[in-house]
């Protein structure tokens, strides 16, 4: 890797100042990309503001409806938390399928949905379920952070507080793996909610999405029955040596009724 | 005392360091005031070299030299040297273009080496290698292998692509044979290419003692008398007495490790003109660029069968792909190590094989984990089961009929091969009642009231290992002898040091071998260490390939021990005052016959060093012997694998979810170790039928880089493997064994895409090529894209 500052500030303010008075600077979360980025020399950044000191960011709450997840907890974290087993186990059983147990063990929610890639599980937990995204200035509901490959809502210098996730009557990750990384080839985060059926389709596209055939679908009937003969076009999805873009367009469909019939 | 003797299935006395991270790897042996170098490579696959200007890279900080091809010609430096010449049809040699050790005037593959940066540092060196100012002008390249004999077809070297034309049996009767068949069943297909991957990626420290004007490699070898062979002799022109090259600790090879590479003979030849020990450790990526790979054909194969289901002949048409350059004994892997196999366990009398090699732009290839043998044994058991089809006859059925009698050996194949023992019968009956193959349709109808389709595959085979004798290899092109060398030294206490001239990358010598000499001398394993890795220590070697190291190492072992024994009992008769011819030696005691008299074999070893009661007029003391090994034959593992899939038609994923395999592999001395080197061998078969592949896109760009996109198989791909032996000696070295190492490669991937095929067979399905991945399987069952299936 290149030479790099390196600091590790003990408040939000003390980063948020780092991350302002550096353009070039980044924030290290868990590191699962940032480090390899960094080791591959295909990232050069002036500074790394490393946020793993700052207390407050780690932290699991369930209160008034809602799961909240401190933006540096753990993925090893939410998978073992009793209270998120609890009040909503889909959400802690696909955070103990992302990765492996070195993964989990580092990985953060914060990072993986900062970074955003087209692969990573938590954002389809995010846009399935509604969630809220805090940040140091704002929150941002996730229909309006995930915008694009790799690309977020967030400003430069902007650092993700917490994730909020309203708990939904039922919900069920089904991830499909890629077989060499085992990211997701395609997962389908499945969610009924008093407002209707959400689904959100990872590692298909460019960037995360809600599939809104599915939700009328299942808005109408929530079983998986309902998706039969509901399509996710192929164009404009992922193809590569994996996967061309039809099996990809079919797997949707798959997961998705995997993901309802394990829901409930 | 109990001793450990053959057929323990004692714990490995090398796991202890292993498994306590105190293992001894090339990495981390560092050199006072070593420098570190940087290979930069060719990201294009084919270009010319236009220019280079290393003055920048030069002047920056930390960096101690830099050096690009020019620099190592001016030296004189010789080409990387192939070890086994191929001859043409017409018997004239195979075109073997240069090698150059870094680039001179073209790249032909992407990781091919262009210059090296030589720094204080290694991040000096990366920081450097970017002031490089490369010029390439791309030229176009060509990736596939029947893509290279196409007219017009892009050159890898000015010779053109085809590197030799080369064929064995007899074509005259193969034809006649064909013309009177009742049936003949056809098959195109890939065996695609592997990266072998070894969990410690490669390495190497050079280091020169300007004092001695000594030479010293550090390097992750499986072979360390083979590299200083062919690097002093052929590259740096170094004698073998000022070269040492240690293999200390080697994480795995699995052929990788065999090969004499570039950055091998950089480091060495750098080190004295720095002044300084030079040293390199690839990063993955590089493994997966500069690492010799494994497998690639393309082969066309008819068999021709009269009314009863008998083999009458077979004829094959195999294109090879040597990549860019020809690795050190690649030429003879889709030669002598695939097509003197075709014959399988089968009686077919005529086979007729054509083998075209070629080069392509892409990474070199050569022998990976079975090394031909597997190829042969995909073709063979995949045709079969399609002249089962054609037949109509059980696929059981088929094999047993056309299996080579067990009372048929020594047996004689068409293709040049003499297996001396085997008992395919009961190696299949074997693996048959382990898997409970009887009851295989009830599972299958169980498991479609699931919605899986269920499918079972067999796959009977036969390899050669422990190539030799070296007489007929040298004959055959081979430029190296094929023989193995042991050194016992029994130290004046009784302990014993062997010094074998294999090499351990994870089979287990340590214990084995240990094993071999407590049987023989009745002493603990605790007395015996097994040394190994180092030419300094050694007297010679081949080192370990091709599952030789039990068959030929071994009896190279054996040899050297009957020595010791000889002339432990003359010193026995002379202590116990009796004749030689008297004395017996069992369990560690030399006794007079019929007498209560006797010695240990420590006393003996004790007198032997210090002589003061000993015939020194007509015995030399001291108790230390050599022996070498020439085998009379190679050794024919063989066996039965059985693959039971369970297939997903919504997704395609296949799940092996049984799997037995019942082998042959000769006497076996450490049971746990055997059953080990099986399972990794299985992993890695089903990994090759299921997942692996090495792809390249039409430029050469190699877009399964790492191991985000090349499918490693892991355990929780795997079920819990039934494996079992059902043996018969190997009848020419005097343990009888045969050679594990590499069975569990060379069986699976025919059952399992026997299992698949079967699974599918409601779809029309005749073949499939690896690796079956869920997208290949799910196109066949969408009905939609015909080219993933034949």
């Amino acid at each position: 890797m290149y030479d790099f500052a390196y600091h590790k500030p003990a408040t939000v303010a003390d980063a948020v100042k780092l991350l302002a008075a550096d353009g070039d600077a980044k924030a290290l979360a868990g590191g699962q990309t940032l480090i390899p980025t960094l080791k591959q020399r295909l990232a050069k950044p002036s500074a790394v503001v490393d946020l793993s000191a700052i207390k407050d960011l780690a932290g699991i709450a369930v209160a008034g409806g809602k799961v909240t997840i401190g933006a540096m907890t753990r993925h090893g974290d939410v998978a073992a938390s009793a209270d998120v087993k609890k009040a909503l186990p889909a959400l802690a059983a696909l955070a103990d399928g992302i990765g492996d147990p070195q993964v989990r063990n580092r990985g953060t929610i914060g990072g993986s949905i900062a970074n955003n890639d087209p692969a990573a599980d938590y954002p389809a937990a995010c846009l399935a379920l509604g969630a809220t995204i805090k940040t140091n200035s704002r929150e941002i509901p996730a229909d309006a952070f995930f915008l694009g490959m790799f690309e977020t809502a967030l400003k430069p210098g902007e650092i993700i507080l917490s994730v909020s996730f309203p708990i939904p009557e039922k919900a069920a990750y089904a991830k499909f793996g890629q077989p060499a990384s085992r990211y997701a080839l395609v997962g389908v985060m499945v969610a009924k909610t008093a407002s209707g059926a959400r689904v959100a389709v990872t590692g298909a596209a460019a960037a995360v999405f809600r599939w809104s055939e599915a939700e009328a679908a299942l808005s109408k009937s929530w079983n998986a029955a309902s998706l039969d003969g509901v399509k996710v076009s192929p164009d404009g999805l992922n193809s590569d040596i994996h996967a061309a873009a039809d099996y990809r367009a079919h797997l949707v469909g798959v997961m998705a009724k995997r993901a309802v019939t394990a829901a409930g | 005392m109990a001793i450990d003797g053959i057929g323990a299935a004692v714990r490995r006395k090398e796991d202890y360091r292993f498994l306590t991270g105190q293992g001894n790897y090339t990495d981390d042996i560092s050199r006072p005031n070593q420098v570190h170098a940087y290979f930069v490579r060719a990201q294009t696959a084919h270009a010319k070299i236009v220019r280079i200007d290393t003055a920048k890279a030069k002047a920056a900080e930390g960096v101690v030299a830099v050096f690009t091809g020019p620099d190592m010609a001016a030296d004189a430096i010789g080409g990387l040297p192939c070890g086994w010449l191929v001859k043409n049809k017409d018997g004239s040699p195979m075109q073997e273009p240069a090698h150059p050790v870094l680039a001179l005037e073209r790249v032909r593959h992407v990781g091919d080496p262009i210059a090296v940066v030589v720094a204080e540092t290694l991040s000096q060196a990366k920081d450097a290698a970017e002031l490089l100012d490369i010029e390439l002008a791309d030229l176009p390249a060509v990736v596939g292998l029947v893509d290279a004999l196409k007219p017009g077809a892009p050159a890898v070297h000015a010779g053109g692509n085809l590197c030799f034309d080369w064929h064995i049996g007899d074509a005259d009767q193969v034809a006649a044979a064909f013309k009177n068949a009742y049936k003949v069943a056809k098959i195109d297909l890939v065996n695609n290419r592997l990266i072998a991957n070894p969990m410690e990626p490669r390495a190497a420290v050079g280091e020169y003692d300007r004092a001695t004007g000594e030479y010293t490699l550090f390097t992750t070898s499986q072979n360390p008398h083979v590299i200083r062979l062919l690097m002093g002799a052929f590259v740096l022109h170094i004698p073998e007495s000022r070269l040492r090259v240690v293999a200390p600790d080697v994480g795995g090879g699995f052929g990788s490790k065999i090969y004499h590479y570039a950055e091998e003979a950089f480091v060495t030849w750098a080190a004295p003109k720095v002044g300084r020990p030079v040293k390199w450790t690839a990063e993955r990526g590089e493994s997966f660029m500069s690492d010799a790979q494994g497998r690639d054909h393309v082969t066309h194969a008819e068999l021709a069968l009269d009314k009863n289901g008998k083999f009458l002949a077979l004829k094959v048409n195999t294109i090879a792909n040597m990549g860019a350059y020809l690795s050190t004994f690649a030429p003879a892997i889709p030669t002598y190590l695939y097509a003197t196999l075709l014959a399988g366990v089968y009686t077919t009398p005529a086979i007729y094989a054509e083998v075209k090699a070629v080069f392509t732009n892409t990474v070199p290839v050569d022998a990976y984990r079975g090394a031909g043998r597997p190829e042969a044994a995909f073709l063979i058991e995949r045709i079969v089961d399609i002249a089962a089809a054609e037949m109509g006859m059980d696929r059981v059925e088929i094999r047993k009929r056309n299996f080579i009698p067990t009372n048929a050996f020594p047996y004689q194949t068409p293709v040049a091969l003499q297996y001396d023992s085997g008992d395919y019968f009961a190696t299949l009956e074997g693996a048959m009642k382990a898997i409970d193959y009887a009851g295989f349709e009830a599972r299958r109808a169980a498991a479609k009231k699931h919605g899986k389709l269920r499918g079972i595959g067999i796959s009977t085979y036969v390899e050669a290992c422990g190539i030799a004798p070296s007489n007929i290899a040298g004959a055959l092109g081979a430029r190296a002898g094929l023989y193995e060398c042991a050194n016992v030294r029994v130290h004046p206490t009784g302990s014993v040091t062997l010094f074998t001239g294999c090499h351990s990358h994870g089979q287990g010598h340590e214990t084995t071998y240990a094993q071999l000499i407590a049987e023989r001398l009745g002493i603990g394993l605790d007395q015996i260490e097994v040394s190994h890795g180092d030419t300094n220590k050694i007297p010679f070697g081949m080192g370990t390939y091709g599952s030789r190291s039990l068959a030929v190492g071994g009896t190279a072992v054996v040899k050297a021990l009957d020595k010791i024994v000889d002339k432990a009992k003359k010193i026995a008769a002379h202590l116990l005052e009796a004749a030689e011819a008297d004395i017996e030696f069992k369990d560690g005691k030399f006794t007079v016959a019929g007498t209560d008299k006797s010695k240990s074999f420590g006393e003996i070893a004790l007198t032997a060093y210090v002589p003061h009661n000993y015939p020194l007029e007509t015995l030399e003391p001291g108790l230390d012997e050599t022996a070498f090994y020439d085998p009379k034959n190679f050794t024919f593992p063989g066996g039965a694998h059985i693959c039971e899939v369970e297939i997903d038609p919504q997704t395609g994923v296949v799940k092996v979810v049984d799997f037995a395999a019942c082998d042959d592999v000769g006497r076996v001395v450490n049971p746990m170790i055997v059953e080990g080197q099986v399972h990794g061998g299985l992993a890695q078969g089903i990994g090759q039928a299921l997942m692996e592949e090495c792809v390249y896109d039409d430029k050469g760009q190699l877009r399964s880089g790492s191991f985000m996109d090349y499918t490693m198989p892991r355990a929780d791909d795997l079920p819990s493997f039934k494996v079992s032996t059902a043996i018969t000696l190997c009848t020419h070295n005097p343990l009888g064994v045969k050679g594990v190492g590499e069975v569990g490669a060379i069986g699976s991937p025919p059952a399992v895409i026997n299992a698949v095929v079967d699974a599918l067979k409601d779809y029309g399905v005749r073949h499939i090529d690896m690796p079956a991945t869920p997208q290949k399987i799910w196109a066949i069952v969408n009905g939609g894209h015909r080219m993933a299936a034949e």
